[in-house]
């Protein structure tokens, strides 16, 4: 009988299965995916053929497809992770996180697996972007290194808006809530540079617009994507992008601890 | 290990604001010897989820103190984790797994490397029935399905024989699945584990366990063996018809049974003719309340409903409707 028993398992082993188990289940849930892929391809295809004749970007662009590329990619993150909330949710709701505590798996694992499982979500989303968006006639110029740091600051992003989308889901007491809560993460990229320049926004609104922590992320990939000089706004993004991932981890530590207890 | 798997004292918890404090458990004291199988019986809201919740480490009592399989369920809480297994009242599988890769999850979650798992996750489907319908999603199972792969899932890591805490593990469930089921927990038992069972059935505490205690608002009523218990009970009940509401509600008190539609009541009573007519004469002085009557035998139901009466003063419930 000893052979059944068996010595508790690392942070990594626990997070990887984690992250495994919700992979399998969304790849099983193909409805929300295919969703959170289409929702941020249409609004790009909307923006480009409806909207993006009477918006006024300026020389600097060839064309509205040029510009509104970047932006696209933040709303599909937005979109990709708000999912996670949802998935969390529905862990705490069900006898499931009883078991994974009683096996002393504990929060941050699970919370890790549904956050790494949305990241895998949105690389394959974002990269749908890219795709269509090359097809509807977005040339992109970026350097390797360019190519690097786009990489690099979306990654942050996504990362940063899952671990939100997870806190958010043991901060809301059903499922369809935490579905609710994440809506504001899908906007935040409108009072931005992401669509239209902000000096384009009334007045009271540019204070917000240049600060919130999705310009830094717009600029530097529209910047980089184009080859054009981006300066330290890269390095602004990844720092916003961490402070919101920090936040995020010590909140979550918190609230499951209060939602367990 | 120890000889006493499990032993609680005085645990009480209350739940809701400080305004409105609830009593959920009010001193709840348990012993449950190694081996065996112990009830837990109780209404709806009677606090037995919560008693497992605190006995398997996921939430602390307010007061009193437990130990399983020896440690002290908050400073020990590691310890104790890996003594248990839990299968709690709702399903805690993944339903858009197959009951394959839930096994296999649950098994590398315990520190069992690959190959062992998906070995372990096979044993397991082979015991509980459920190869056939290994690689079908949870989703498509059947309710009995679903409680035997929950059951299978808490046995994946778990040392046996360890301590069992299994919330309800029967409701919901038809006759049959009920019985594949309580098969499946006397093999455990069988195996020299410990398991703590809950249930709202008393044929199933009948049935399984060596002991039950009758839990009724966050306290025990009364602890035993199953023929202990029956004994305490009256073995038959004097149904009422009475005449009028007044005489209804002044008797209700009494009663193991009500039915105010019909203003007919049932009391406790041995079936003796002496006795019965002791009881008529006392309840009735006048000989104008009570219609008809009619005597059965008590059943297992009256039992439980005399254990946790209403109005009951909890402990010496079983000994009130003797003094009749
Ligand atoms: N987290 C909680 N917050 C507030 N009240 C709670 C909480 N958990 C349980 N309660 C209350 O405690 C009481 C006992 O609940 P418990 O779940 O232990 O009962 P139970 O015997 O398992 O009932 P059932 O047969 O319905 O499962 C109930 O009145 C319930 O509403
Ligand atoms: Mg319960």
């Amino acid at each position: 009988m000893s052979d059944t028993t068996a010595s508790a398992p690392g942070f990594l082993t626990r997070a990887t299965v984690m992250t495994g188990r919700s992979l399998r289940i969304s790849r099983r849930n193909v409805d929300a995916v295919i969703t959170s892929m289409m929702l941020p391809v249409m609004l790009m295809l909307i923006f480009v053929y409806f909207f993006g004749g009477a918006i006024d970007t300026g020389s600097a662009y060839d064309s509205y497809v040029m510009y509104v590329v970047p932006g696209v990619l933040l709303l599909c993150a937005g979109f990709g992770s708000a999912t996670t909330a949802v998935a969390v949710s529905e862990d705490m709701k069900g006898g499931i996180i009883d078991r994974f505590r009683s096996l002393d798996i504990g929060g941050t694992p699970v919370l890790a697996g549904h956050v790494a499982a949305s990241v895998v979500r949105n690389l394959v989303s974002t990269t749908l972007v890219f795709g269509v968006a090359l097809l509807i006639g977005f040339r992109p110029a970026a350097t390797p290194g360019g190519w690097l740091a786009v990489t690099g600051v979306l990654l942050a992003y996504i990362t940063a808006l899952s671990w939100i989308s997870a806190a958010m889901g043991l901060l809301a007491r059903t499922p369809e809530a935490a579905g609710g809560f994440t809506f504001f993460m899908s906007f935040l990229p409108y009072p931005s540079s992401a669509f239209v320049p902000v000096d384009s926004m009334p007045g009271w609104l540019h204070g917000f617009a240049d600060h919130q922590p999705i310009t830094p992320a717009i600029e530097s990939i529209r910047g980089l994507l184009l080859d054009q000089p981006v300066g330290n706004t890269p390095w602004i993004a990844l720092a916003w992008a961490a402070g919101i991932l920090a936040v995020a981890v010590a909140a979550s530590g918190v609230l499951f601890r209060l939602r367990t207890r | 290990m120890p000889d006493v798997m499990i032993e609680a004292h005085g645990l009480t918890k209350s739940y809701g604001r400080p305004s409105a404090r609830v009593r959920v458990l009010d001193g709840i004291g348990l012993r449950v010897a190694r081996a065996g199988v112990f009830a837990l019986l109780g209404p709806n809201g009677a606090g037995k989820t919560t008693t497992v919740r605190i006995l398997a480490t996921l939430t602390t009592a307010d007061a009193g103190t437990a130990r399983v399989a020896g440690y002290d369920v908050v400073a020990d809480r590691r310890r104790v984790r890996r003594a248990i297994s839990l299968t709690g009242q709702f399903a805690a599988v993944d339903e858009t797994l197959t009951g394959e890769e839930n096994l296999r999850m649950m098994a590398r979650l315990t520190g069992h490397s690959r190959a062992r798992s998906r070995q372990r996750a096979e044993e397991l489907l082979e015991r509980f029935g459920l190869t056939d319908a290994a690689r079908r999603l949870v989703r498509t199972y059947s309710g009995g399905m679903r409680r035997r792969l929950d059951l299978a899932a808490g046995l994946v890591g778990s040392p046996e024989p360890g301590v069992f805490f299994l919330d309800e593990p029967t409701t919901g469930l038809d006759p049959r699945s009920r019985r594949e089921l309580w098969q499946v927990v006397r093999d455990l038992a069988g195996r020299g584990a410990t398991v703590l069972l809950t249930t709202q059935y008393l044929e199933e505490a009948d049935q399984l366990a060596d002991r039950i205690a009758v839990l009724n608002k966050g306290r025990i009523a009364a602890e035993g063996t199953p023929e202990q218990l029956k004994s305490r009970v009256p073995g038959h009940r004097l149904d009422l018809v009475l005449t009028t509401r007044e005489a209804y509600l002044r008797l209700a008190a009494r009663a193991v049974h009500h039915s105010p539609g019909s203003l007919t009541l049932g009391l406790p009573t041995d079936g003796t003719a002496a006795q019965t007519r002791a009881l008529l004469d006392e309840i009735d002085p006048q000989r104008t309340d009570v219609d008809r009557f009619s005597l059965h035998s008590a059943t297992l139901d009256d039992v439980f409903l005399t254990l946790t009466a209403e109005n009951a003063e909890p402990a010496d419930t079983a000994e009130a409707p003797a003094r009749v």
